[in-house]
């Protein structure tokens, strides 16, 4: 028998934790942000979830941290305020990053933790680490928002500096085991993968997965932007402007055209 | 913009000068017959529902005999003044000019005045309360048995009078003012039939003239409407739409008093509809084309306030709060078709009008909330939403058998009561919460003036504890002043404004032989609201942590910080609190406070202060910005947020109302958080001088920010079944939180989760592209304003102009 003291105290390293978060799973959701990525997507909104290391900036004048080390303890107590909310509508915690399969205790505990409280679980990660690590958690959650960003490696590596085979096989994995609701997340970015062959390709691959019936586009956003100056870095993506709502309906059809799944627009 | 006749003004006038000497209430009930009998009547173009107050739409008539004072001051200002401005013709203002005349000393408002004690208005003249709303007002605030006019007719209604009447007899003790007081009832039920039957005619004489036959036949229709109701029992639903309509309109030309609120119109509605439908001899969508109708004229109507009262009750509402869903008497689920179809209403006329509400419990339909949360959605600001499973049990807690309790309706913005049997007074203060605090830190002194108790000095105070005590004594003082100036108020109107009309809709007046303002009701209670807990939460903490906890300023310093406005803008009211110390520091020396001298000592004083204290006070302000803030779910903060309302909801409810009654607090401003922040200082919350309050059990703006959930949260850890008055909870949200059909289960969870926790009430505000327009060109006035996209949240004047452009466009795709 699993007792409450096993995780309890793993301590993790976290960023944000955002209450209400209503379009990342099913319910109203708390999402915990593990700090460090193995990727460095150009468009990324969360470029302080980038680094492991706590950063502090400047922002407008007022210092700023981000990050903190904390226990699963700590921050259930933080998630479990919600516990009501997350009854009423099914919903529950939701990790995201960075990517947080990087800190594969401390998602673990949080995940077992959130189970013996029974409330859902989600996890909002690129599965770009080894199997076994994904197959650690997979007993503890119930849906996997796993991002598929590009089908062409090449193209993935040029704007997230790393290629997408190891991606793509966790994705086959994870979907034939059966353990959890894969939901495939697609960001759509502008000079990226915002062409209908773009998207169909990935839509096909979906498609192929056992188990899978949702895809979920993501309209790019430039809200993080600010964030980048703080970190002293250049937000690459310049002006580039987010698709429009016509765009979006147009690349729902797309997949909508070529798979079965459920395409939504948004989380 | 609407404008102010003046018919009934002089007509009412015309009538009490003809009836000098005889009993108020007789006066009365005379003078609004006499109105109904002459006041001219129109029929709009193409309305189905008719009976107007004014010949202009949205026109308002004026009740010179609660006040007028203040609209003589206001004729030239009136049509020109920022909040709900009036036309006003030259003519209209010499005809209103010539009624009052007889009006002078004769008012509810002179009387009342006449009634209070010095302390009250002095309180009052320093701005810790108001009582204006019935001082200058009729009352209102109320639920008439409008199902009785739909069953018996008016003509039953006088049966019942005249049957009451037979056993008065003349050896009676109360034999003068019962046989009175129901023969009132008897001349305003004539005059409301003979104003019927004026619309009767009108219609007939208008299809005479009319070529276009569906008009004519529509015209016919209504004139044989208006002889039926609501003289007699309505047959159909279209003649119950038109009795209640009458009924809804002449309580509002008896009184200026507002908030006449239908309360479960969709229980009472429900029969005459299910009848009709079963009949044959209605559809659905001709029952929603009369409901839209009502809809329509429920915004036909309008009310003149004065300025000050204007700013408090702004944007023209009248408050007509019209509630459906919820449980019947005997706990059971009560939602039915027309409950959907009132929200249709709302959703097709898209007006102010009704207040439109929702009681929900754990059997609410989930399709009745989604229909509602779709109205949210469009960002109307309707519907309110409303916890059964507080309000009943909060209302038995005030002596109503779980029946009735079960069968609340809601008045105005927030208040619950049992439909035809209260006379509330809900609504009767405002009271600024944070004036007391200010008056901690000066020993009771303000402007100079020793008007509130000698609490201890701030520097003296040792613990916590001596503090909050001295916040509470200057509160219970302060609150006795308003129990005091209430039931002044409540002497004038049982004295001057009996009225007879609204008593034969209201138990249990008829028998008693009293009107509701004589004590005719069954539940009788007084209702006066408070607003700026969360100032007081916030101040109370900052105290207990910043001063005694971390030691990191003292009273002392606070103090000054808190007189020089945290070292700010020295605005008019910082100025004026320190000429009010020199002024006093004069008199102790005793120097005559010439004008000249104090004006030139006080500027002496503000000049003194030194950089290092100013720079100390930024300082302070800083820490205290810093500080946790109620309405981010943090337990330590949020438990002095409850005991900071109890600082009012408790000691209201020891006081008597002459009606006998109790006093029960409501916790909301209506929009009184901006003209009286607008007359408060500094407080410790970091609030600066003239800055709005907290509106009602809300957080103070932009405080909250950890999101919807967790400002629930704070917000639902206050005691909200002790504010039986009605608690006002106000939540922003932009639109992509309710997109699509998942987005509105989401919110109808957060509600129905915020009500598992036991918060009262719950509104919503929708920010609309045009909001976040206005916040890009004024970023000043949106300081607060957090949006939301994606799961992102940001503070809007923050973005950059692209990233807001980028926002403002995903609110269309929200919708």
């Amino acid at each position: 028998m699993r007792l409450i003291e096993d995780y309890n105290l793993i301590r993790g390293r976290i960023f944000d934790i955002q209450r209400y978060s209503i379009h990342d799973g099913p319910g109203i959701r708390t999402i915990v942000f593990l700090k460090g990525c193995v990727l460095r997507c150009r468009w990324c909104c969360n470029p302080e979830s980038q680094e492991y290391d706590i950063q502090t900036v400047n922002a407008n004048g007022k210092t700023r941290i981000y990050g903190e080390d904390v226990t699963v303890a700590q921050v259930m107590e933080t998630v479990m305020r919600d516990a009501d909310y997350y009854r009423r509508s099914g919903g529950g915690l939701t990790l995201s990053g960075g990517e947080s399969l990087l800190q594969p205790e401390f998602a673990k505990g949080l995940l077992m933790a959130a189970k013996d409280y029974g409330i859902g679980t989600a996890l909002e990660s690129m599965a770009c680490v080894d199997y076994e690590v994904i197959a650690s958690v997979l007993p503890y959650l119930d849906t996997y928002l796993m991002d598929i960003k590009h089908m062409n490696p090449q193209k993935h590596k040029a704007f997230t500096g790393r290629t997408n085979e190891l991606m793509l096989e966790n994705a086959r994995k994870v979907a034939q085991s059966g353990q959890t609701n894969l939901i495939i997340r697609t960001p759509v970015i502008p000079t990226f993968n915002d062409t209908v062959e773009e998207i169909r390709a990935i839509a096909e691959f979906a498609d192929k997965l056992p188990n899978v019936t949702r895809l979920h586009l993501l309209p790019y956003h430039r809200l993080g932007q600010d964030k980048y100056q703080w970190l002293g870095r250049k937000y690459e993506m310049g002006e580039i402007l987010p698709p429009d709502q016509e765009k979006m309906e147009m690349l729902k059809k797309t997949v909508e055209s070529v798979s079965g799944l459920d395409c939504r627009i948004g989380g | 913009m609407p404008e102010i006749e003046s018919a009934r003004a002089v007509l009412y006038t015309e009538s009490f000068r003809q009836t000098e000497n005889q009993p108020m209430v007789l006066r009365k009930a005379k003078a609004f017959a006499h109105v109904l009998d002459q006041i001219p009547i129109i029929i709009r173009p193409n309305e189905l529902i008719v009976g107007s107050s004014t010949l202009a739409p949205r026109g308002c008539q004026t009740f010179p005999e609660f006040s007028f004072e203040w609209l003589e001051q206001e004729f030239d200002t009136v049509a020109n003044r920022e909040a709900d401005p009036f036309f006003i013709a030259e003519e209209t203002k010499k005809q209103l000019h010539e009624a009052d005349k007889y009006w002078k000393g004769r008012t509810t408002s002179d009387l009342a005045l006449s009634y209070m004690s010095p302390e009250a208005i002095r309180a009052q003249n320093h701005n810790i309360f108001t009582v204006g709303n019935y001082f200058y007002n009729g009352v209102g605030h109320f639920t008439v048995q409008y199902w009785k006019v739909l069953e018996l007719g008016i003509e039953g209604i006088m049966r019942e009078v005249k049957a009451e009447l037979d056993t008065v007899k003349p050896s009676d003790a109360d034999y003068g003012t019962k046989s009175r007081m129901l023969e009132s009832c008897l001349i305003a039920c004539a005059g409301i039939i003979r104003y019927a039957n004026r619309y009767a005619a009108l219609a007939k004489e208008l299809a005479a003239k009319e070529t276009n036959k569906t008009r004519k036949e529509e015209l016919l229709r209504i004139a044989e409407n208006c002889t039926q109701v609501p003289e007699k029992p309505a047959r159909n639903f279209y003649e119950a739409c038109q009795s209640f309509w009458f009924v809804q309109q002449l309580i509002q030309m008896e009184s200026s008093g507002h908030s006449i609120s239908p309360g479960r119109f969709d229980q009472y509605m429900y029969p005459y509809y299910r009848a009709d439908l079963e009949a044959g001899v209605i559809n659905h969508d001709d029952a929603q084309e009369l409901l839209d109708c009502i809809w329509v004229k429920l915004n036909d109507l309008n009310k003149c306030r004065d300025a000050e009262s204007a700013k408090g009750f702004a944007g023209y509402s009248l408050f007509q709060n019209l509630i459906v869903g919820g449980q019947d008497e005997q706990g059971r689920d009560a939602t039915n078709d027309l409950s959907f179809m009132c929200i249709d209403a709302s959703m097709h006329v898209f007006l102010p009008m009704p207040s439109l509400s929702i009681r929900v419990w754990n059997q609410s339909p989930q399709e009745l909330l989604l229909r509602a949360a779709e109205l949210t959605r469009t960002g109307i600001g309707l519907p309110a939403y409303y916890n059964d499973e507080v309000i009943i049990p909060s209302l038995m807690s005030r002596g109503i058998p779980l029946e009735e309790a079960r069968n609340y309706s809601i008045i105005g913005c927030v208040e619950p009561q049992v439909m035809g049997k209260t006379l509330g007074w809900h609504d009767a203060a405002f009271f600024n919460m944070v004036r007391p605090m200010e008056l901690v830190f000066t020993g009771g002194v303000d402007m100079g003036e020793q008007i509130g108790p000698k609490t201890k000095p701030v520097e003296e105070m040792q613990s916590f504890e001596e503090f909050f005590d001295a916040y509470q004594e200057q509160m219970n003082y302060f609150i006795g002043l308003l129990v005091n100036a209430d039931n002044a108020v409540d002497l004038a109107h049982r004295e001057r404004a009996p009225l007879a009309f609204i008593s034969t809709l209201m138990d249990d007046c008829i028998k008693r032989g009293k009107t509701p303002e004589q004590g005719g009701a069954i539940y009788n209670f007084t209702g006066p609201q408070g607003f700026g807990v969360a100032n007081i939460a916030d101040s109370l903490y900052t105290v207990k942590k910043l001063v005694f906890e971390d030691h990191r300023c003292t009273l002392a310093e606070l103090k000054q910080a808190l007189r020089y406005n945290f070292g700010k803008e020295i605005n008019p009211f910082i100025v004026a609190q320190i000429a009010g110390d020199v002024t006093n520091s004069f008199l102790a020396q005793h120097v005559t406070p010439e004008p000249e001298l104090v004006a030139k000592t006080t500027q002496q004083v503000i000049a003194s202060v030194s950089e290092q204290d100013r720079k100390r006070m930024e300082e302070i302000y800083e820490m205290i910005l810093d500080l946790p803030k109620f309405g981010n779910d943090i337990p330590e903060v949020d438990e002095i947020g409850r005991e900071a309302a109890y600082c009012y909801t408790r000691p209201l409810l020891q006081y008597r109302n002459p009606r006998g009654g109790i006093f029960q607090a409501g916790l909301y401003p209506v929009s009184a958080n901006v003209p009286l922040g607008f007359t408060s200082g500094a407080s410790p919350d970091g609030r600066l001088a003239r800055q709005p309050v907290a509106d009602g059990v809300s957080p103070s703006q932009g405080r909250d920010v950890n999101g919807p959930t967790a400002a629930a949260n704070s917000v639902a850890m206050l005691d909200h079944g002790i504010a039986s008055n009605g608690t006002l909870y106000n939540q922003k949200f932009h639109p992509t939180a309710l997109a699509g059909q998942e987005g509105l289960i989401k919110f109808i969870d957060l509600i129905r989760t915020f009500f598992d926790r036991k918060g009262m009430h719950m509104q919503f505000n929708v920010v609309s592209r045009e909001t976040l327009l206005d916040a890009q060109q004024h970023p000043e006035n949106y300081k607060g304003l957090i949006v939301r996209v994606a799961g992102y949240s940001a503070l809007f004047t923050g973005l950059s102009k692209s990233l807001q452009d980028d926002i403002i466009s995903r609110t269309e795709q929200g919708l």
